[in-house]
């Protein structure tokens, strides 16, 4: 029950804020605070709840889902109302939720029009990703999909910047096509499903093992892949996330890099490897490849730019690309990376966005040539500046380099070449990052800025924001822990109907057994 | 006592945390208490721990303490954990201490400036960063230590933020050290892949039980670590950004880019020499790359005319010697002449810096002159610090540990007569330098009148420093000359010695005989062109031979013109170029396709009559051919 309520919560409040609006500027602000501090609580719990499970009964194997809420919907068509919460989607809930406070906070003076509207987008794209997150019933998974879309095309539309009607547009469009290829590959599934056992289902655990043959795995898991492409976003499906994440306000910013963008990356984790085992095996070097691709393309594209909020965007071009190829490098050490860089990029390249839109709120600019020197009219914004640039340049104690070099080592037991330009990866962050800290803070303030610095309000989101980072640079440990049994599980699903890849013997020892494959029983029946 | 070991790295992190939240409020002599006694405490705690260890040493010579658990992924465990053994001792003994002396000095070095409580907070989140490095038990904390100081070094070079050029500096850097980085990072992947355990010790047992001499593995990791080192400690083809680093505040110059940070890569070698020591080939491209270096940047040095400059290329000329040390498997007397160099080096950096200022802000040497008086407690340090750097023999604590260097170039088994002799060229190049230096700054008539002379807060560290440049030495000396060994027996628990070259061996005194008459050259060379006859510079400058090779040397040998053509210009081109992102425009290229088809489609819709019957007509005919046809 506990997981309707995460989400129910959020829609409640997008729907009391919309009304209150009507009344005052203020009310839809502190209800929205006050109902996704409710939701932060109930995840932590979980969370909490869940470790000291762990801690006391360390020997009893892990249950499937830590929480599972399970009604039928259609009853007719096999869909069910399905939620289910495991490691990975209770880190990524709990990080929605995190970053969903941070955008509301970044938005308190930003916002100033239509205000009780903004919150109902703001509320219930949250609700849409925690859907995402939580949904085990494809069809509902879908709805979910496209639930958050659609309030992330107002919040760009109606409170975005110049070209705001252009870039929502681009990103609606590219969402939205290559969310309809995903609902033909749900739909074959369940199609294909049916065929195999006369029954309808959405259902997750069902769906799982569905023997394919390599003519029709292939093409439905590309279906899929494609549409978690678009979101991660992969090169060469990448270009609307320059636009989108420019144009929109910062809170529209901080959940499309920290939170959007991790929908693709779990619709990865959760469907397209488990679901499409062998075909994701057949594909994974073109997906590490286009991996490897994203970080170099990514960060040359990030230094080009002359606007400070683009930088920003490529940079998410580049990270994502250690979470594609970590994902299809898919070991222990990858995998773990895989979820630390998203978590971490998740923060740390909110709290950029973060620190730009501040910039921009006070110089109405966001032209790299007009800023510069602004360490000496706001050194506390700009030291928070350089700490996240740090942290996004993969400085270790900070915790996007657990993700990366746990990505690195992991790949390297995969595909040694494709490591070591992943290692290169880690350098041209430092072009972008470093262009990043010298176009804004350092070199003279020649537009003489006299700005203010960081007020409470602010820095009440910036400085938790710096500590999870520290936290998961120096201390990742509950992170990983909380993620395990989850990847283990995932791993299992994946290696249930596939051959597994090869292992390098020491890291070997956490593989389940290789089963016989499955595509060729497949064949017979056909 | 061995247990207040975390003290050392935490007390200078905390207090750079405290500067940075409330250095701006606080007063500047409160900044200069909490920013120079956290660096003071930091070296009693490694008294402490030195004498403790000295006197009760640990099992095995070595002290672990792990504080928490890092990582724990596939089995494989990494701890934020310290390990303490000779070489960790001596360095973090050599670091704090002249850490110290530096931090004292900048205290009034600094007092004018603005960013006083930011310089602090940079400075001992540096000296954190190095104490992590040396601590570290495992390679992955150490990386951390290692990018942590190259984080310090960007943000201290490009200190003073407002003139581009310094910032431009920084960036060269951070990124030309971070090259050798990515390398390095390849290389702890090789290890924890193929050796399943990234904890240095363990590291180095397995390597050595798992892998034969010359395996390709050890080649190829050790290779990668060496990158790493190249690029931290301004070796051949990475060195370019160390020059250029002096655009930092001269304390900065002392502590990072001459006693400390630099030297980091040869801390790095020495603490996985078990794995060089199963890669001959690396390690012969260790001396390789340090002789290389060590002759290369002593010619560039001769070259400069600015103050500092000229120290840079010696910091990375002396580096090199450091090198040649390690490839020759001299282990620890790459560490003694780490900690020599490190006395004398940060000697010349701060007393180059009581000269500048006292120049207002005047690099060029050839614009000083006739300092001597003027400057006494100035003139008399640097003086002592450039004869240990050139090796006045006997006196010295250079003479020693080049000394060391130059005969294990020739005794060890790894040695050749050319690395030796190519060892004793670079002394002469040294002594030449570094007279010229000395000479031309301190000797001849004044030029510009002085300014600030030096309090007591910057000549206090410069006298201790000379006293350290002097004595220093006398922990090892050659069989001639006292016999001493304390240094070399005391890093032996931790380091091997060099095997010596069966036959065919000089003798010591022969050896160091060679080195004197060297330096002797390079000092009457220095003499003869700067002070005796200064005509002959002049003379020698007519040549056009003379004088592109005097360009030549002074650019680096061209290796930046050569960088800037090769990486720079290419990558900054195609960033530039592709700013819109070509890929985009094939997405653009898709919508402007579907608004000329809907600008074709919607032409037909023009209400007339005629046009409509005639698409009636033709689409009939079309369908029926087509049903007919196909």
């Amino acid at each position: 029950m506990i997981l309707i309520y995460l989400i129910a919560i959020l829609i409640v409040g997008g729907l009391l804020s919309w009304f209150a609006g009507r009344r005052s500027k203020l009310w839809p602000r502190y209800i929205s605070l006050a109902f996704l501090g409710v939701d932060l609580i109930l995840s932590l719990s979980i969370w909490i709840q869940d470790a000291s499970q762990v801690k006391l009964l360390p020997a009893q194997a892990p249950k499937a889902w830590i929480e599972e809420v399970d009604w039928t919907w259609i009853p007719q068509l096999g869909i069910h109302l399905h939620l289910a919460l495991d490691g990975l989607s209770l880190l990524l809930v709990v990080l929605s939720i995190i970053l969903g406070i941070a955008a509301l906070l970044a938005s308190w003076k930003e916002i100033d029009e239509g205000v009780g509207f903004f919150h109902f987008n703001l509320m219930w794209i949250l609700a849409g990703i925690l859907g995402v997150f939580l949904s085990v019933d494809l069809f509902l998974f879908y709805f979910s999909w496209e639930m958050m879309l659609i309030p992330m095309y107002f919040l760009i539309s109606v409170w975005g910047h110049e070209r705001r009607v252009y870039a929502a547009l681009k990103f609606f469009i590219f969402t939205q096509a290559s969310g309809l290829l995903m609902l033909l590959g749900i739909l074959a599934l369940y199609f294909i499903h049916h065929r195999l056992t006369g029954v309808y289902s959405f259902e997750y655990a069902d769906l799982l093992g569905t023997p394919l043959s390599a003519k029709v795995g292939l093409p439905i898991m590309l279906a899929f892949f494609v549409a978690f492409a678009v979101k991660l976003p992969v090169v060469p499906l990448h270009t609307w996330l320059p636009d989108a994440h420019t144009q929109a306000p910062t809170a529209g910013s901080i959940i499309l890099a920290g939170l959007l963008l991790k929908t693709g990356a779990y619709g990865m984790l959760r469907f397209v490897v488990p679901l499409f085992p062998a075909a994701a095996h057949q594909f994974a070097p073109i997906a590490m490849i286009l991996g490897v691709v994203g970080i170099l393309y990514g960060a040359v594209l990030a230094l080009g730019q002359t606007d400070l909020k683009r930088l920003v965007a490529y940079t998410s071009v580049s990270h994502l690309g250690f979470v594609l190829l970590g994902i299809f490098a898919w070991n222990e050490w990858a995998l773990e990376g895989a979820l630390m860089a998203m978590i971490c990029h998740g923060i740390s390249t909110g709290a950029m966005f973060l620190i730009v839109g501040q910039i921009q709120e006070r110089t109405h600019t966001r032209a790299i040539d007009r800023l510069g020197g602004l360490w000496a009219t706001i050194p506390r914004l700009s030291g928070a500046g350089l700490f996240f640039a740090a942290a996004s340049m993969g400085l270790p104690g900070l915790g996007d380099f657990v993700g990366e070099f746990l990505v690195l080592v992991g790949t390297y037991q995969q595909h040694i070449a494709l490591a070591v330009l992943a290692a290169v990866g880690i350098l041209t962050s430092t072009f972008y990052g470093l262009r990043f800290v010298q176009g804004a803070f350092h070199g003279p303030n020649s537009h003489r800025w006299k700005l203010p610095d960081l007020d409470p309000r602010e820095a009440s989101v910036v400085i938790p924001m710096a500590a999870i980072l520290l936290w998961l640079g120096l201390y990742p440990q509950p992170v990983l822990n909380t993620f395990k049994p989850a990847m283990q599980r995932l791993e299992e699903y994946a290696g249930r109907s596939s051959a597994v890849r090869a292992q390098p013997s020491d890291s070997a020892r956490n593989e389940p057994p290789t089963a016989p494959s499955d595509s060729q029983e497949m064949n017979h029946e056909r | 006592m061995l247990k207040l070991l975390w003290l050392m790295p935490a007390i200078p992190f905390l207090s750079s945390l405290m500067l940075i939240i409330f250095g701006p409020r606080l007063a500047k002599r409160s900044v200069a208490v909490l920013g120079v006694s956290s660096i003071v405490l930091s070296a009693l705690v490694s008294a402490v721990v030195t004498a403790t260890f000295l006197s009760f040493p640990p099992p095995g010579n070595a002290f672990t303490q792990t504080l928490w658990t890092w990582m724990d992924v596939a089995g494989f465990r990494l701890h934020i954990g310290f390990y303490l053994d000779a070489i960790s001792v001596l360095m973090t003994l050599v670091v704090t201490f002249v850490a110290s002396l530096i931090h004292w000095y900048s205290a009034e070095f600094m007092s004018e400036d603005e960013g006083y409580s930011r310089f602090f907070a940079y400075m001992n989140l540096f000296v954190a960063s190095m104490l992590t490095l040396l601590l570290a038990d495992n390679l992955v904390l150490l990386y951390l230590g290692w990018e942590g100081v190259g984080l310090c070094s960007y943000l201290l070079i490009g200190f003073w933020y407002l003139v581009p050029a310094n910032g431009a500096a920084g960036r060269k850097a951070f990124i030309v050290t971070r090259t050798g980085d990515t390398a390095m990072i390849v290389g702890l992947a090789l290890l924890a892949t193929q050796l399943g355990t990234l904890n240095i010790q363990e590291l180095m047992l397995k390597a050595s039980a798992q892998w034969p001499v010359g395996s390709p593995y050890a080649l190829a990791a050790a290779l990668l670590l060496l990158g790493g080192a190249v690029g931290k400690s301004a070796q051949l083809s990475l060195q370019t950004w160390l020059p250029d680093a002096m655009a930092g505040p001269t304390p900065v110059s002392a502590l990072l880019h001459a006693a400390t940070m630099v030297t980091a890569g040869v801390y790095l070698i020495a603490r996985t020499h078990a794995l060089f020591a199963l890669a001959p080939l690396a390690r012969h491209a260790v001396a390789t790359v340090g002789i290389a270096t060590l002759i290369l940047a002593g010619f560039s040095a001769i070259t400069q005319w600015d103050l500092k400059k000229v120290l840079a290329y010696s910091t990375i000329s002396q580096i090199g010697y450091m090198f040649v040390a390690l490839g020759v498997g001299a282990w620890s007397a790459a560490i003694f002449h780490f900690m020599t160099h490190a006395f004398f080096k940060a000697l010349l950096f701060l007393g180059a810096g009581v000269v500048i200022d006292a120049m207002d802000d005047e690099h060029n040497i050839f614009k000083m002159g006739g300092l001597r008086k003027e400057l006494p407690v100035a003139f008399w340090t640097f003086l002592i610090g450039g004869c240990s750097l050139a090796g006045l023999p006997l006196v010295t604590a250079g003479f020693y540990s080049k000394g060391l260097i130059i005969r294990a170039a020739r005794a060890s088994q790894d040695g050749s007569p050319a690395l030796w002799l190519l060892a004793i060229l670079g002394v002469l190049l040294t002594a030449l330098y570094t007279f010229r230096m000395i000479f031309v700054v301190f000797f001849g008539r004044a030029k510009i009148p002085v300014g600030k002379r030096p309090g007591y807060r910057m000549t206090i560290p410069l006298v201790v420093l000379a006293a350290l440049s002097v004595v220093g030495g006398f922990v090892n000396t050659p069989a001639a000359l006292g016999d001493i060994h304390v240094f070399t027996d005391f890093l032996n628990r931790a380091l091997p010695n060099w095997i010596e070259r069966p036959a065919g061996s000089i003798t010591e005194m022969g050896s160091e005989g060679l080195v004197t008459l060297a330096f002797l050259t390079g000092l009457g060379i220095a003499y003869l062109v700067y002070i005796r006859n200064p005509r002959y510079a002049d003379a020698l400058a007519e040549f056009s031979i003379s004088k592109a090779l005097h360009q030549f040397w002074f650019a680096d040998w061209g290796m930046d013109w050569l960088y800037d053509r090769i990486f720079v210009r290419p990558i900054l081109w195609f960033a530039h170029f592709d700013r819109a992102d070509f890929i985009d425009s094939v997405y653009g290229g898709v919508a402007r396709l579907s608004e000329l088809t809907y600008f074709a489609l919607r032409s037909t819709e023009n209400g007339k009559v005629r046009w409509y019957a005639a698409g009636i007509a033709f689409g009939a005919v079309a369908l029926v051919s087509m049903v007919l046809f196909l």
